[in-house]
């Protein structure tokens, strides 16, 4: 029998497993739910709300962050557009973004750290970015959970991490990417929202993926993360925030991901505090359908900054 | 024992997959003696939008495709029909008042302007576009650029969509609502043709239902077609807020010859309608 078998049967027991088909059928419906007119309206807007707009490339330029930066406060001309809740960035674009938006600034600076994808470097490297960009002015930290640390069965080595990054984060917000999809089933992803949410504070999230992957977030991760988010608020009282990332294109998926969380969680969740969405693309969708519902007319994606393709 | 036949679902060739209405509609359509024929999809505006997105998608690698090589596509696509041509022909035998020789003769003659048409592709940039005299040391030339997403309307729909994709735009098709069926045939042929999906989008549906949307959805550039004088005036209201380009040809007033050469309008000019033009200043070196 493998070493690791035995940590996991001893965690199952404690925390449960996942009915896989349940949670499959249970998600299928979401989309079926009818959002129109205001309400699609008051979605739409609250889903960009809760953008982190992202951008992860290697060929981020300061100039890059600075416009990214304009367009997070300033998404559209329409006043009743807000701004997003963050933009995310790597730790040496972190200057750049604080440059650009000022101290004090309502739109957040979330940056992935700890040798992001992969986090595949030696921890002291690893918690030494973390530091650097909390320097820089950080506010949120995304870090990498040990994906071979807790396949392994180690459990107690991948929440000492997650500590480490937690004391160095110091007042920042930690959002704990999970990497689902190399975490391979719906069992193992709860197990790893747990042994998360066990080492985090309140307010601090759980993130479904880096976008790096084959596959991102799904409603199904997402649904087994917000399940795990429920149960240990039940038990514990500490209020854990989600946040879904990667494969999120179109306003229609934000607001199905949207019922996900009112018809699991609440009222509570629904807000940039508690959930978010991270993507890149996906804003200007949101931009295009509030504006197609308050016009009437289908603009064209370039007609929004920043869009990709001309044609 | 007797053998059940097994009739065919109608469906829309849209974004290279064969699709039925976004809301699971259908209308039926009746053959020539009036007898039911078949149900056909009953696309929404929803339909319109989604085909606009593929089309979109699509239409940068099409356009982006050497002339040549869109060439040897079309007349790939005209191998296609040839062999089917009895396909088609029956589907237009579904018109009341259409003889078999019609019928034949305007299959034949589709697949005649694909070939013309093919030839077209590397041809028209050096006829429409031009290097032009200028007084002050710089290069002027001027090049086309397909518009983006066009979309024509009305058979012999071949003639509207061919000048089109031939400069490499893509194409949303708002079908004929009487006789549908040739495109639903059609779709198939260009299936198997290598032309790449999303190029060619058919919709079929009620033109009521489609026609304000293709008139105001910003990201479509052109709109070609036969229509009548109502559509016509809606379609020319609606693009005026995204600056789109309208080409109809009013059906209802005087009536069309299509048949005459490679349509009512010359082939080169029917390239051009639906083209932009951009001209660039070079500065010339010592």
């Amino acid at each position: 029998m493998p070493s690791g078998a035995a940590a996991f049967r001893r965690l199952f027991s404690e925390i449960g497993t996942v009915d896989m088909v349940g949670v499959e059928e249970r998600v299928a419906k979401y989309g079926t739910r009818s959002v129109k007119t205001g309400s699609k309206i008051m979605g739409l807007t609250l889903a960009t709300s809760m953008v982190d707009l992202t951008t992860l490339e290697g060929k981020d330029t300061s100039g890059k962050v600075r416009a990214l930066c304009v367009k997070a406060v300033h998404p559209h001309d329409d006043t009743e557009i807000p701004p997003v809740a963050a933009v995310c960035v790597y730790p040496s674009m972190v200057k750049h973004a604080r440059a650009a938006l000022g101290e004090g600034a309502s739109v957040r600076i979330a940056s992935v750290a700890t040798a992001f994808p992969s986090g595949q470097a030696p921890l002291r490297t690893r918690l030494a970015e973390v530091k650097a960009a909390v320097a820089d002015g950080a506010d949120e930290i995304d870090m990498v959970i040990n994906r071979g640390a807790f396949l392994s069965g180690e459990f107690s080595r991948m929440q000492d991490e997650i500590s480490a990054v937690v004391e160095a984060c110091a007042a920042s917000t930690l959002k704990v990417i999970l990497e689902t999809s190399e975490l391979e089933t719906y069992d193992n992803i709860r197990a790893a929202s747990f042994l998360a949410m066990e080492v985090l504070r309140e307010g601090d999230f759980i993130k479904t993926s880096t976008g790096k992957t084959s596959s991102n977030a799904t409603l199904g991760n997402n649904q087994v993360m917000l399940d795990a988010i429920r149960d240990f608020y039940m038990d514990t009282g500490t209020a854990i925030a989600m946040q879904p990332a990667g494969g999120i294109k179109s306003g229609k998926q934000a607001l199905t991901f949207l019922i996900a969380v009112k018809e699991t969680l609440g009222d509570q969740w629904l807000n940039n505090k508690r959930y978010r969405f991270g993507a890149s693309s996906l804003l200007n969708d949101l931009l295009r359908q509030i504006v197609k519902m308050k016009t009437g007319t289908y603009p064209a994606p370039y007609d929004f900054s920043e869009a990709s393709g001309a044609y | 024992m007797t053998r059940l036949s097994i009739s065919k679902t109608p469906k829309c060739y849209v974004g290279g997959k064969f699709i039925r209405s976004e809301r699971g509609r259908t209308f039926a359509i009746s053959d020539a003696d009036g007898a039911f024929f078949a149900h056909v999809p009953q696309c929404t505006r929803k339909d319109v939008r989604n085909a606009v997105e593929v089309a979109a998608k699509a239409g940068a690698g099409w356009a982006g495709r050497f002339g040549y090589n869109r060439g040897q596509i079309l007349y790939r696509l005209a191998e296609m029909m040839e062999p089917r041509a009895a396909e088609l022909e029956a589907a237009l035998l579904l018109t009341p008042g259409v003889s078999a020789e019609e019928a034949k003769a305007e299959v034949v003659a589709t697949i005649d302007r694909i070939v013309h048409f093919a030839g077209w592709t590397d041809k028209y940039e050096q006829l429409l576009g031009s290097v032009n005299p200028v007084a002050s040391p710089h290069f002027n030339f001027t090049v086309t650029e397909p518009m983006g997403v066009v979309a024509p309307d009305e058979a012999p729909l071949l003639a509207l969509l061919l000048p089109a994709i031939t400069s490499g735009n893509s194409v949303i098709v708002i079908v004929s609502e009487t006789a549908p069926y040739a495109a639903i045939a059609l779709g198939e042929m260009l299936a198997t043709s290598d032309l790449p999906g999303g190029v060619v989008n058919l919709l079929t549906g009620f033109r009521k239902e489609m026609v304000p949307t293709l008139a105001t959805h910003a990201h479509i550039r052109g709109v070609t077609g036969a229509v009548s004088a109502a559509d016509r005036e809606t379609l020319e209201k609606g693009a005026a807020d995204s600056v789109k380009r309208v080409k109809v040809l009013a059906n209802d007033e005087v009536p069309i010859d299509w048949a005459a050469g490679n349509g009512p309008v010359s082939s080169l000019y029917a390239i051009r309608d639906l083209l932009e033009f951009k001209t660039t200043w070079h500065p010339v070196g010592s």
